[in-house]
């Protein structure tokens, strides 16, 4: 059984208790402790169960590539599921949770897929669950569903909160071991700018596990010497619980920062997001052990020697009371050693390697460690926890030998180099034959923006398997990264010479397919060595095509445990080398990141930039009714008590029409364009001529896509000789002034024009209907706004009860209109005048859509309803606004090719409803017939349709074939609901045809 | 996150701080063009796995449109310069070929 | 062929299954074929197999330069909808779509097609109203669609956010019969369907060279020797540029990275595929438990199938404020694909300028829902000259300002 030991324990303090709950069930670990390591402590070597055939798991691993132990951490709104044990630290009061089982981790109905493992290989579901048909979706898919999964999904809103952090270095250092800290100290004594990053809460790495001295010191006092000594360098950035999770583009690199997960008890954000822009990056990322392929490696107990060492060492847990050690290599017998120091019975190594010698295996032999060379193990023996291994020749096939009886197995197969983080952006990789492992190409790394490598590796990281290498390796990588000589000194290391390892990716070598069938590659994913054989067989002979069929490397861990073994299995099966097969790609993060830390801060009401109106609190305060256009909020209506929308909408309507509205326009797009080529440029812009306007005047214009798509309309007012102001509609401000830019800076770079986008200096407003003039006589102004003076289509500049404004009469709703723009500081106080001196008149504020049904009822068009981004001029019946005479504008040449040069187009007219109904929205003008592929045949479609409250009745526009000439033709639409609705062709004005009302 | 160093205020900027604009050197073909001249200006494009000439707007900095020479592939710039440069410049030409030397100009 | 079947794998299981054969052949490729497809992802397989099936042309290649199905068929977020805007487009999906719906049995390889339903969501007014004319269209195209309410997409979906301070939800375009199928085993059971008729897919085969004679193709170079050929179709999404290239002609295509990520698995929680194109992003759950999200494309040409962070940041952003819970979810992997853009962000299918050569891409972002569909109407368009699948979608389109502009009720995603 798993238990605490009485003495040891490097990370922990013993005298701090720390209570917790797993499933429920209360429990107690000490200050310093991991989950995992608490757990051991407890003996809960069960803490889950794998995904697809439910078998019972254990701790498998120490840190991040951990397979197995996932749990639902917290509750409620914090609760967090698939979270792994060894990376969480301990706190007072953790809850958790095993995941995956029903109704119990103990008894789970899902473990019946274990018993059916033989009818359940890999890719099975590809090759049934064919027939009938109907019953995937409703039977077959979910009880899959069901099965697999993890854990529970959360239900609540987080309530954590979550940030970015902004960081641009020389350097970036990933991992804290002690190749990171030796680059950190060397980058940091040449004066860079250095980040050095840690995931764990130690720095060090496995350097102290491993019993290194350096300098003459433990590696705990290097460790700690060091770390002062960085902290002291004002140029060096230390930050542990910090994990580099991703290396992109030309330097940029992610981290990401558990700031209270382990403590939730202290205020701040729960997790933080480091965007680095990094000159260079080391990536000092350590090595990650392999598990061997033997039958039953998967059984709660048999778990990675360097784990069983690393619990023993850093947290005084044992994993159990009599231990088996299987290597393949000398690092392996260093936890022998380690347990058998800490009083643990080590009742084997069995090292397949028949005749290994090194000072690690002698030491092993001296404290009287049972080694059985050449051999392997046959199979682990037990259930729900591991009670022994039987063990055999590895040059066998395992059907005889004897057994050992053990509570605790830990296995090596090597060490893999982390190479994710160099590989993420391009580096490539090399194999290693003499270590069996891939490691970072330095002649391939991944590029920067100046062509130059940004990406070296330093330490375990680069396939150094020595301290001594990988501090020398440190000092190396750094003077790559910077160009610089290296003076730093290297510590002295003592450490043990090791040999070489074997290569072995099965054991024994001989094993038959019941054995292949119960060696796990895979952990979580429950994929064994027969899975890949099978995949090799079947023709997935690709590592993708291998790793999906068969889901290899696809858990959580993303195969940082099996990816290596699972291609040797593949390389094997193909009878190819390794490195022929190839790697997957490896993505990142570097281990998951929560979509909190991701979204950061921008979430609720800061989830994007709001724009607000100078008058934006008075719709507020109003109670108005707003929508998203773009990124303002514009007041849709401002219903009263008891209104609903239409109700408000009638209501702005009929007292705009009948005496006096108010528009909030302030969001329309206002751009400056100026200079000697103003007029000029103007020309190119528009369909129509706009060099021609007067000062004083304003026209109303249309611009095309240089694809001939009308883009946005407005009126244009020229300012004077050298000045025009541009109007555009809400959402097209930002993007029209972009086009200028475009066309100015890089086609007519020899126009003499500037532009300014002007949108938020001004706030402007509409003073709409038969009142208008008489509410602005009434504040005063010190120029004449009369017919005569100010006619329709002119703008001054006017000062309008004390406040500088320019005033331009100009209507979309075919009332009576000043639009009146003030400086935006002024806008909100402006507002307020006009309300207050409207009284008298029932001055009634209007909303977008009260807008939207006057403009229609006048038949202008809405850039957006009539235009959807196919619609060109021509089709709107605007050709009086687009100049013949003028030899190009942007469009002019496209509006020529031979589908839009062709009378024979969908265009414009109105449309109502027999019944005076009111059409619904997007409805399709029907044809007879159906066309080639079986489809309806159509000849238009409703464009804009609304209830006219001026002539209480239902009005639309829409585009039909060749409309204009079907004048009182009635036609189908479609209802929206099977069925049809009649409509006739009639003009698009539907009320005061003459511009009576506007023009007085 | 390309990295482009906006030939204008000097500054090496994050994408983020930059609009992309498409293939750069368009020769623009307006009223009387054939039809073939026109498509192709306007949606023909080289798309080259390789060395790209395209356009970027330093839209969140100064405002200024300006040109790349970028491997699509490699993502390696090789210099920007001024938009209002009818065709690549020689001393990027030289820039490229200088670490392609197989690279020419099509 | 071996027949898959739940008695073959209790047949099999006895052998410790031991005794399948290759679901595919590994031939080398012949002298000359009736037709060579460039591609074998899911749209040059699928063409493959409708050439043998409808047509009865199984003197077929297919080429592959790298592995069958490893471009854009293994990258996408699976999901299966056929509610377009425009007559050309909803017919060409609504075939696929319809293909989808019995190509498990049709191949005899469970794709696990799953129609559980797509909601694009309208947060504006204005988009609403897009939705609402699609709902039109669709009822005219033959496509079952309907617009419903924002409490029946909370029916239908409980973990969304409804009430965003930002974007409210005003409702959603629902095609119940659209969903997701597994993306790989559509480009193995059409890969196995094809190898079973005696084509020959050759992976591993890179082209470096297309022959014309006088105007004609004749055959294609590669990296296994030259290969004679009557007829060659170019399905080779990301690549389309510079294949076309070989055989002599431009095409109206720019090639940018669109990118992908999923989280770590948990229990069902999310019955229906939801797009929300006004935040830019969309998500459905797998079966496996992943929430697998797709978000934006990058601006600016990359053929390096990565991308920025910065879209899968935006993506995120606008998930975690349509599903609150997804906050607590970790990001497990994210990647990128390369998709080529055309100048209307519709496909291209295609007679070129070359005789006898035919092109099938500009997916874009919508390519794997497009396969089956795709594939019958490129097999029509390469035995017969057209197909009205595929007649709207010829290049000529861009010469003559003809364009199929989905984006008018899309937005982003498609």
């Amino acid at each position: 059984m798993s238990h605490r030991l009485p003495q040891g324990g490097r990370l922990i303090d013993k005298t701090r208790t720390v209570s917790f709950t797993f499933n429920g069930q209360k429990m107690r670990g000490v200050a310093g402790d991991t989950l995992a390591s608490a757990l051991l402590a407890e003996d809960q070597m069960l803490v889950g169960r794998s995904f697809k055939y439910h078998r019972p798991r254990g701790i498998m691993a120490s840190g991040a590539e951990e397979p197995n132990a996932l749990v639902g951490l917290g509750r409620d709104a914090r609760f967090e599921p698939n979270q792994r044990v060894t990376t969480t630290e301990l706190f007072e009061g953790l809850e958790a949770q095993s995941q995956n089982h029903w109704p119990s981790l103990e008894t789970d109905i899902g473990v019946v897929n274990n018993y059916l493992a033989r009818f359940l290989p890999a890719g099975f579901y590809y090759k049934t669950f064919i027939h009938p048909r109907p019953f995937w979706k409703y039977v077959f898919e979910p009880i899959i569903r069901q099965s697999a999964g993890l854990g529970k999904a959360p239900k609540d809103r987080d309530a954590d909160r979550y940030e970015h952090f902004y960081a641009h270095v020389d350097l970036l250092i990933i991992g804290g071991g002690i190749a990171g800290l030796q680059a950190a100290l060397a980058a940091g004594k040449l004066g860079k700018r250095v980040l050095l990053i840690e995931q764990t809460a130690h720095w060090g790495g496995r350097a102290p596990v491993d019993g290194i001295e350096l300098g003459g010191k433990s590696a705990d006092a290097w460790i700690a010497a060091t770390v002062a000594a960085l902290g002291k360098m004002k140029n060096v950035t230390l930050r542990n619980r910090t994990m580099g999770a991703g290396v992109y583009d030309h330097g940029y690199a992610l981290a990401y920062e558990r700031v209270t997960d382990h403590a939730p008890m202290v205020d701040g954000p729960r997790h933080r997001l480091w965007r680095i822009r990094a000159a260079r990056i080391i990536t000092a990322t350590g090595a990650i052990e392999r598990p061997l392929s033997f039958a039953g490696n998967d059984i709660p107990g048999v778990m990675l020697a360097s784990a069983l060492r690393d619990y023993i060492v850093n947290y005084g847990v044992a994993a159990g009371k009599c231990i088996v050690i299987a290597t393949n290599n000398d690092d392996g017998y260093r936890s022998a050693l380690v347990a058998k120091e800490a009083g643990l019975e080590v009742a084997a190594v069995i090292d397949p390697r028949p005749a290994a010698t090194g000072d690690l295996i002698e030491a092993a032999r001296s404290a009287g460690i049972p080694i059985k060379q050449g051999m392997a193990i046959a199979e682990a023996q037990g259930g729900k926890r591991v009670t022994g291994v039987k063990i055999c020749a590895q040059d066998s096939d395992g059907s005889t030998g004897e057994v050992i009886a053990c509570d605790a197995v830990g296995m090596s197969g090597g060490w893999s180099p982390v190479v994710h983080l160099w590989s993420h952006c391009g580096g490539k990789l090399i194999w290693d034959a003499a270590q069996a492992c891939f490691r970072p190409d330095p002649a391939r790394p991944p590029l920067s923006h100046d062509g130059e490598g940004f990406v070296f590796a330093a330490g375990a990281a680069d396939g150094h398997a020595t301290a001594a290498a990988a501090l020398a390796s440190a000092n190396a990588a750094v003077g790559a990264a910077t160009g610089h000589a290296i003076t730093t000194r290297l510590p002295k290391v003592a450490e043990a010479v090791m040999g070489d390892l074997a290569p072995i990716w099965i054991m024994p070598a001989r094993a038959n397919i019941q054995k292949r069938a119960k060696m796990w590659l895979d952990f979580q994913n429950d994929v064994k060595v027969s899975d890949v054989q099978l995949a090799a067989r079947e023709g997935y002979e690709s590592v993708e095509h291998t790793k999906r069929y068969t889901t290899l490397g696809m858990a959580t861990d993303q195969g940082k445990l099996s990816n290596i073994n699972g291609l040797a299995v593949l390389a094997d099966a193909l009878q190819a080398e390794i490195p022929a097969v190839g790697t997957t790609t490896f993505r990142p993060p570097y281990t998951p990141i929560s979509m909190g830390a991701i979204a950061g801060e921008a979430r609720g009401d800061i989830f994007q930039p709001l724009r607000r109106t100078p008058m934006f609190d008075w719709h507020v305060a109003q109670g108005a009714d707003f929508e998203p256009v773009g990124q303002w909020r514009r007041p849709y209506c401002y219903p009263r008590v008891g209104e609903d929308r239409h109700a408000a909408v009638t209501r702005e309507i009929n007292a705009t029409r009948g005496a006096l509205g108010l528009l909030d326009a302030s969001t329309l797009g206002k751009i400056i364009v100026k200079g000697p080529d103003a007029g000029r440029f103007m020309d190119m812009l528009y369909t129509n001529m706009m060099s021609t306007l007067k000062p004083g005047r304003c026209r109303y214009g249309l611009m095309c896509n240089e694809n001939g798509f009308l883009m946005d309309d407005g009126v244009v007012a020229r300012l004077d000789e050298d000045t025009f102001l541009v109007h555009t509609t809400t959402g097209g401000a930002d993007h029209i002034h972009a086009h200028m830019e475009d066309w100015l800076q890089c086609e007519w770079w020899d126009f003499k024009v500037y532009t300014a986008n002007v949108t938020e200096r001004w706030a402007q407003v509409a003073v709409v209907g038969p009142k208008a003039r008489k509410l602005l006589e009434k504040l005063g102004s010190d120029t004449d706004l009369s017919a005569e003076a100010l006619p329709f289509m002119a703008w001054t500049d006017a000062k309008i009860g004390g406040f500088e404004a320019r005033v331009f009469r100009i209507s979309f709703s075919g009332e009576l209109s000043f639009e009146i723009a003030v400086p935006a500081s002024q806008g909100l106080e402006f507002w307020e005048t006009l309300i207050e001196a409207g009284a008298e008149w029932n001055i009634t504020p209007y909303g977008t859509e009260a807008l939207h049904v006057m403009r229609a009822e006048k038949g202008f068009i809405m850039i957006g309803d009539e235009t959807d981004g196919t619609v060109i001029p021509q089709d709107l019946g605007l050709d009086w606004a687009i100049s013949k005479k003028k030899e190009d504008y942007l469009g002019k040449r496209a509006q020529a090719r031979s589908f839009m040069d062709n009378p024979d187009r969908w265009k414009l007219v109105g449309l109502e409803t027999l019944d005076g109904g009111v059409l619904p929205d997007g409805a399709y003008v029907i044809r007879a017939g159906r066309n080639a592929n079986g489809q309806n045949n159509v000849q238009g479609r409703v464009t804009s349709t609304y209830y006219s409250p001026t002539l209480d009745r239902g009005i639309a526009m829409a585009l039909i074939h060749n409309g204009p000439d079907r004048m009182g033709e009635v036609v189908n639409l479609t209802d929206g609901k099977g069925g049809q609705i009649k409509a006739r062709i009639c003009s698009t004005i539907f009320f005061d045809p003459e511009g009576e009302k506007q023009n007085v | 996150m390309l990295l482009l160093t906006c030939p204008y205020c000097g500054v090496s900027a994050d994408e983020t701080e930059l609009s992309p604009g498409g293939e750069a050197h368009l020769k623009r073909f307006g009223p009387g063009s054939s039809d073939e001249d026109f498509e192709g200006y306007l949606f023909m494009r080289h798309n080259q796995k390789g060395v790209h000439f395209e356009r970027w707007r330093h839209t969140y900095g100064c405002g200024k449109w300006f040109l790349a020479a970028r491997c699509t592939a490699s993502l390696e710039v090789f210099g920007t310069y001024s938009a209002q440069t009818p065709e690549p410049p020689k001393e990027i030409i030289e820039k490229i070929q200088a670490k392609r030397p197989d690279w020419s100009l099509t | 062929m071996r027949h898959y079947s739940v008695f073959a794998i209790v047949k099999e299981a006895m052998g410790y299954h031991q005794g399948w054969e290759r679901a595919w052949r590994n031939p080398t490729p012949k002298a000359h074929y009736d037709a060579i497809i460039i591609g074998a992802g899911g749209h040059g397989l699928a063409t493959a197999y409708y050439l043998g099936k409808n047509f009865g042309i199984t003197n077929v290649a297919v080429i592959e330069k790298g592995w069958l199905g490893g471009g854009n068929t293994g990258r996408n977020t699976t999901i299966i909808r056929s509610n377009y805007l425009q007559d050309p487009s909803a017919a060409i999906y609504e075939k696929s779509r319809s293909l989808y719906e019995t190509l498990s049995q049709d191949l005899n390889y469970n794709i696990m097609f799953s129609p559980r339903g797509v909601i694009m969501l309208a947060q504006t007014e204005h988009e609403k109203r897009g939705y609402l004319r699609t709902a039109h269209a669709n009822s005219l195209q033959g496509v079952e669609t309907r617009f419903i309410t924002p409490r029946e997409v909370k029916e239908l979906c409980p973990i969304i956010h409804l009430e965003g301070p930002r974007y409210p939800v005003l409702g959603g375009l629902w095609q119940a019969r659209g969903g997701t199928a597994r993306h790989d085993a559509v480009a193995w059971g059409y890969a196995r369907a094809c190898s079973a008729m005696g084509m020959d897919i050759i992976q591993q085969c890179e082209v470096t060279a297309i022959h014309r004679e006088n105007g004609t193709v004749s055959a294609i170079e590669t990296t296994k020797g030259r290969i004679g050929c009557n007829k060659l179709g170019i399905v080779v999404a990301g690549h389309s540029s510079h294949v076309a290239d070989m055989a002599g002609f431009r095409l109206p295509i720019e090639s940018v990275a669109l990118q992908a990520l999923v989280s770590e698995p948990i229990k069902p929680c999310m019955d229906v595929v939801v797009m929300a194109n006004t935040v830019h992003g969309y998500m459905s759950q797998s079966d496996k438990g992943e929430m697998v999200i797709g978000g934006g494309a990058d601006g600016y040409n990359n053929y390096t199938q990565r991308g920025s962070f910065q879209h899968i940041e935006e993506t995120v952003r606008a998930l975690v404020e349509t599903f609150p819970m997804i906050s607590r979810l970790k990001m497990l992997r994210q990647w990128g694909g390369i998709v080529d853009m055309t100048g209307d962000r519709s496909p291209i299918i295609s007679k070129t300028p070359v005789e006898n050569c035919f092109i099938n891409c500009g997916w874009g972002t919508g390519g794997f829902k497009a396969i089956p569909g795709s594939g019958w109407a490129m097999a029509e368009l390469m035995a017969k000259g057209h197909s009205p699948l595929a007649d709207e979608f010829g290049l000529n389109r861009f010469r003559e300002g003809r364009f199929i502009d989905e984006s008018v009720a899309a937005g982003v995603a498609h």
